[in-house]
C-alpha cells in the first residue's frame, strides 16, 4: 500500500502548509500591533531572553528525539519509539511549563492580553503555538497508547510518520517566533 | 449551568422567525418520524450518513446546499418585499430583524449554498473524471461534509434560541465587537463558520491531494478534464485562503469573549487589519466558488457542442493565472478606507488584469460553440445564459475596480447589483449547469428537459428584473442594507426588483417540480448506458450510477477527452471484446465518524456561543474520543470479490456494446 504512505503525507504536508499561512496571518497581525503598547509595557521590558533559550533548547531536543522515535518505528523497535516519544513528551511538557510560566508572570505583572494591543497579538500568537503544542503531544500520547496496543500496523506508520510532520513543523514555526517575537522584541 | 441561556432569549415577541423556526421544526420532526417510522433508518445509516464513498458525500454536499438555498432565498424574498413598501414607512420587517435577515442571507449563499454546490459536484465528479475509485481521505471527506452541515445547523437554530448577527455577512468591527454587539448574533456567526470552516480546509486538502496524486494509468496533468484543473486551483485557494479566515475570526472571538485588543476602538486596535485580513481570505474566496463554475461549463459546453474544448491549455493557463492573481487584488473591496491613491492604483490595475484570463475563458468557450453541432439540452441553456449574464457582472466589476469610480459607487446598490451578478450569473448558474449535468450519473435517471427550461427561463428573466434595477438604482444613490427609505425615485426600481424575485422564486418552483417529477418518472428518464449526453471524460465511462467501486479496471488514458477516444477507438476496432482480468477491490469502510464527530462539533459550537463551558468540555473530549475510537479500529477495508466485480462490469458492458452498436457479447 505505497501509495497510502505517499497520498498520506503528501496530504498531511498540505494541512502543515495551510496552518502556517494561519500563523502567518496572527504574524502579520503581531508585527502591525507591534508598537500598539497603548502606554503599557513594549516586549523589551517583558521578555527574559534566558527564559526564551531554554524553551527554544527544549523544543529542539524533542525534535531530535521525536526523529529518533520515527527511526525506531522504521525499525519496528517498539521500546525505542516508546523512549523516544516519551521523551519528546517530557522536553513538551516542558517547553509549556515554561512557556506557562512566562504567561502567568506577565499577566500578574498587569500586562495580561487584555492590556493592550500590542500584548493581545503576542499572546495569540505564541499561544497558538503553545496550543500546537499541546495538540501535540495529546496526539504523542495517542500514538504510544496505539502503538503499544495495535503495534505497528501500516495504518499506525502512517500516523506516526504525519505525527513526526507535524512536531518538526511546530518546531520551524517556533523558530519563526523565537525571531521575529522575542529576539527583534527584544531588540526594539 | 446553561451560560447565557434562558427563556428569554426565544424571540416570543417577534412572530416571523417564531413562526418559521415552528414551522422548520415541525418538518424536521415530521422527516425524522417518517423516516423511522417507515423504516428507512438503518438504510439512511448505513447507506449515507456513514458513507464514505465520494458519490454519497458529493450528493449529500449537494442536497444542503439545495435545502439551504431555500432559507437564503426567503431571506433574499423578504428584503425585496420590505424595500418595495417601505417607502416612507417601516415595512413589516422591524430594523433589527431586517438587519439579521441581510446577514444571513450572505452567509448562508456563500458559506451554506455555494461552498457545499461546489464542493458536493467536485466531490462527485473528480474522481469518476480522474478514473479512481475514491478520493485520497474518504473518511476525512465525510468529516468535512458533517462539520459543514454543523455550521449550517447552528445558523439555523439562530433562527429561534437568540438572535443572528446584525452586522453583515462580513462582520466588521466595531460594529462587531461586544461594544455594539452584545446579544449572540456574532457569536452565531463567528462559530458556525469556525466549525464547517474546517470542514471546508479538510476538503480543499482532500481534493487537492486526490487531484496530484490520485490519477488513473495515463492521466497526465495535461489530460485532465478542464473541471479537474479549475477543481485544483480552487481547492488550492481553499488551502490558502481558509486559514486566513480561521485566524480572523478567531481574533474577533478572542475580542469578544475575552478582552482582546485586536479590532477595538481602544488599546491600540486597529479596524483595518480585519479589513486586509478578511478580505485576503474573501477575495480568493469568489474566487474558490465561480472556477468550479468555470469547469462545468468548460465540460459543459464541449459536450454539447460536440467538440474538444477550444485552447485547452490556454484554459489551463487562465484557471492558474486567476489561482495566482486572485490573491492579488483583495485591497478593491475597501478602496475608499484610506489607503491612498498609489496603492489604490496598484490594486485597482490588478483588479483589470484578472479579468484578462477570465476574458480568455469566455472567448475559448464561444470558440468552442463555434463551428459546434450545439444541443441546446438544460445544463447548455444554463452555460448560455452565464456567458451573456457573467460578462455583464465581469464589466460592471472593471467599472468599481476603477477607484475613482469606485468611489462613487461603493456600498451603493451597484456594488450590490455585481457581485450578484457574477455569483448568481457565475457560480449558481454553473452550478444548475452541474446539477442538469451530472444528476443522472449520480442517480441513473435524467432530470425533466422541459421544467428543466422552464426553470432556466425564469430564473433568467428574474435575474434581469431583480438586479438590472439595482444597478439604475445604485446610480441613483441608493445605499445598501436600507430598511427604509424616503426618495420617490427609486421606489419604482425597488418594485421592479421584487418583481424579479416573484419570477425567480416561480424558477425556484419550477426546479423543486422537475426534481419531483424526475423521481416520479424515473423509469421513463432512465440512463441505462451510463453516458446519456454523448459525453468525453471518463466519469461517463462507467454506469449511471456507477458502482461503488467506480471502474472495475482502471481507465488507460492517451488524451484529452479520455472517454470519447476510447469511444471511437471501439467504434473503428470492434475492441471491448476481450474480457479483462477482474481483480479483488480493495473499498474503504463506511464509518459514523464524520457523523459523530460532527454532532459533539455541534454541542460544542452551540456551548461556546451560549458559554456553557462544561458543555463544551464534553464536545472537545466526545469529539476526540470519536477520532480514537476511528484510530482504534481494525479493518478500515473491505474486499469485493473478482466474480462480484465481474458481474456488476458484465452488465455494464452489455449495455455499453448495445450504445456502441457492437453485436454479439464477449
Amino acid at each position: 500500500m505505497g501509495w497510502k504512505r505517499i497520498a498520506t503525507g503528501y496530504g498531511f504536508w498540505i494541512f502543515i502548509l495551510s496552518d502556517m499561512v494561519m500563523f502567518s496571518a496572527f504574524f502579520a497581525t503581531y508585527a502591525v500591533l507591534l508598537g500598539q503598547t497603548a502606554g503599557g509595557p513594549s516586549g523589551r521590558e517583558l521578555f527574559d531572553l534566558r527564559n526564551v533559550a531554554i524553551e527554544t533548547a527544549f523544543l529542539l531536543a524533542s525534535s531530535f528525539t521525536c526523529g529518533l522515535a520515527s527511526i525506531a518505528a522504521d525499525t519496528r523497535s517498539t521500546i525505542w519509539f516508546q523512549l523516544g516519544l516519551a521523551v519528546t513528551c517530557v522536553f513538551g511538557l516542558g517547553f509549556l511549563t515554561i512557556e506557562g510560566r512566562e504567561f502567568a508572570s506577565l499577566v500578574a505583572r498587569g500586562a495580561g492580553p487584555t492590556r493592550s494591543a500590542f500584548l493581545s497579538a503576542f499572546f495569540t500568537l505564541v499561544g497558538c503555538h503553545g496550543l500546537h503544542v499541546s495538540a501535540g503531544i495529546l496526539w504523542l500520547l495517542t500514538m504510544m497508547a496505539q502503538v503499544f496496543a495495535k503495534g505497528f500496523r501500516p495504518d499506525i506508520l502512517r500516523r506516526i510518520l504525519c505525527f513526526a510532520l507535524f512536531w518538526h513543523a511546530l518546531d520551524i514555526i517556533w523558530i519563526a517566533v523565537f525571531t521575529v517575537v522575542y529576539l527583534i522584541g527584544s531588540a526594539a | 449551568m446553561l451560560g447565557k441561556l434562558g427563556w428569554s432569549v426565544i424571540p416570543f415577541d417577534q412572530p416571523i422567525p417564531l413562526f418559521v423556526g415552528a414551522v422548520v421544526l415541525v418538518v424536521i420532526l415530521g422527516v425524522i418520524a417518517w423516516v423511522i417510522v417507515a423504516g428507512h433508518f438503518p438504510y439512511l445509516w448505513r447507506e449515507w450518513i456513514t458513507s464514505v464513498d465520494h458519490k454519497r458525500i458529493g450528493v449529500m454536499y449537494t442536497l444542503l446546499a439545495m435545502v439551504m438555498l431555500l432559507r437564503g432565498f426567503s431571506d433574499a424574498i423578504m428584503m425585496r418585499a420590505q424595500q418595495a413598501i417601505a417607502y416612507h414607512s417601516n415595512g413589516y420587517l422591524p430594523p433589527e430583524h431586517f438587519n439579521q435577515i441581510f446577514s444571513a442571507h450572505g452567509t448562508i449563499m456563500i458559506f451554506f449554498v455555494g461552498m457545499p454546490f461546489v464542493i458536493g459536484l467536485m466531490n462527485l465528479v473528480v474522481p469518476l473524471q480522474l478514473g479512481v475509485r475514491d478520493v485520497a481521505f474518504p473518511t476525512l471527506n465525510s468529516v468535512g461534509f458533517w462539520l459543514t452541515a454543523t455550521g449550517a445547523l447552528l445558523v439555523n437554530i439562530s433562527l429561534v434560541v437568540g438572535e443572528f448577527a446584525r452586522t453583515g455577512w462580513l462582520p466588521y468591527p466595531p460594529l462587531s465587537e461586544l461594544t455594539y454587539s452584545p446579544g449572540v448574533g456574532v457569536d452565531y456567526y463567528l462559530w458556525s463558520l469556525e466549525i464547517s470552516g474546517v470542514g471546508t480546509l479538510v476538503a480543499g486538502i482532500n481534493l487537492v491531494t486526490t487531484v496530484l496524486k490520485l490519477r488513473t494509468k495515463g492521466m497526465t496533468y495535461l489530460r485532465m478534464p478542464m473541471f479537474c484543473w479549475t477543481t485544483l486551483a480552487s481547492n488550492l485557494l481553499i488551502v490558502a485562503a481558509f486559514p486566513i479566515l480561521t485566524a480572523t475570526l478567531a481574533m474577533l472571538i478572542l475580542d469578544r469573549n475575552f478582552g482582546f485588543h485586536f479590532f477595538t476602538n481602544e488599546a491600540g486596535g486597529n479596524v483595518m487589519m480585519f479589513m486586509n485580513l478578511i478580505w485576503a481570505w474573501g477575495h480568493p474566496e469568489v474566487y474558490i466558488l465561480v472556477l468550479p463554475a468555470f469547469g462545468i461549463f468548460s465540460e459543459v459546453v464541449s459536450t454539447f457542442s460536440c467538440k474538444p474544448l477550444f485552447g485547452y491549455r490556454s484554459m489551463v493557463l487562465a484557471t492558474m493565472a486567476i489561482c495566482l492573481i486572485s490573491f492579488m487584488v483583495w485591497l478593491h473591496h475597501f478602496f475608499t478606507m484610506g489607503a491612498g491613491p498609489d496603492v489604490n492604483a496598484i490594486f485597482g490595475i490588478a483588479s483589470m488584469i484578472i479579468a484578462v484570463p477570465t476574458g480568455v475563458k469566455i472567448y475559448n468557450w464561444l470558440f468552442t460553440m463555434y463551428g459546434g453541432r450545439i444541443r441546446f439540452a438544460t445544463p447548455m441553456m444554463w452555460s448560455i445564459g452565464f456567458m451573456v449574464t457573467f460578462i455583464i457582472g465581469g464589466l460592471t466589476g472593471v467599472l468599481v475596480a476603477v477607484p475613482p469610480a469606485d468611489f462613487l459607487l461603493h456600498n451603493s446598490l451597484f456594488l450590490v447589483a455585481h457581485f450578484h451578478n457574477v455569483i448568481i450569473g457565475g457560480v449558481l448558474f454553473g452550478a444548475f449547469a452541474g446539477y442538469n449535468y451530472w444528476f443522472p450519473k449520480a442517480f441513473g435517471f435524467r432530470l425533466h428537459e422541459g421544467l428543466g427550461k422552464a426553470a432556466f427561463w425564469f430564473w433568467l428573466s428574474g435575474f434581469y428584473f431583480a438586479f438590472m434595477p439595482l444597478y439604475a438604482l445604485g446610480f441613483l444613490g441608493m445605499t445598501r442594507r436600507m430598511q427604509h427609505y424616503d426618495v420617490a425615485q427609486w421606489r419604482p426600481w425597488l418594485i421592479a426588483a421584487a418583481f424579479g424575485a416573484i419570477l425567480i422564486l416561480i424558477g425556484i418552483i419550477f426546479q423543486v417540480a422537475q426534481l419531483v417529477v424526475s423521481i416520479r418518472r424515473r423509469a421513463e428518464l432512465r440512463d441505462r448506458t451510463g453516458d446519456p449526453w454523448d459525453g468525453r471524460s471518463l466519469e461517463w465511462a462507467t454506469a449511471s450510477p456507477p458502482p461503488a467501486f467506480n471502474f472495475a479496471i482502471s481507465p488507460n488514458v492517451t488524451g484529452v477527452d479520455a472517454y470519447w477516444a476510447i469511444k471511437a477507438h471501439a467504434k473503428q476496432q470492434d475492441l471491448e471484446k476481450r474480457e479483462p482480468d477482474y481483480a479483488d477491490i480493495e473499498m474503504p469502510r463506511n464509518s459514523p465518524t464524520g457523523f459523530v464527530c460532527a454532532f459533539f462539533a455541534t454541542v460544542m459550537g452551540f456551548a461556546l456561543i451560549w458559554h456553557i463551558w462544561w458543555m463544551v468540555a464534553v464536545g472537545g473530549v466526545g469529539a476526540f474520543a470519536t477520532f480514537v475510537a476511528f484510530a482504534w479500529r481494525d479493518h478500515d477495508e473491505y474486499v469485493i470479490p473478482a466474480a462480484e466485480v465481474a458481474r456488476i462490469d458484465r452488465a455494464i458492458i452489455a449495455e455499453r456494446r448495445a450504445l456502441l452498436g457492437l453485436a454479439g457479447s464477449p
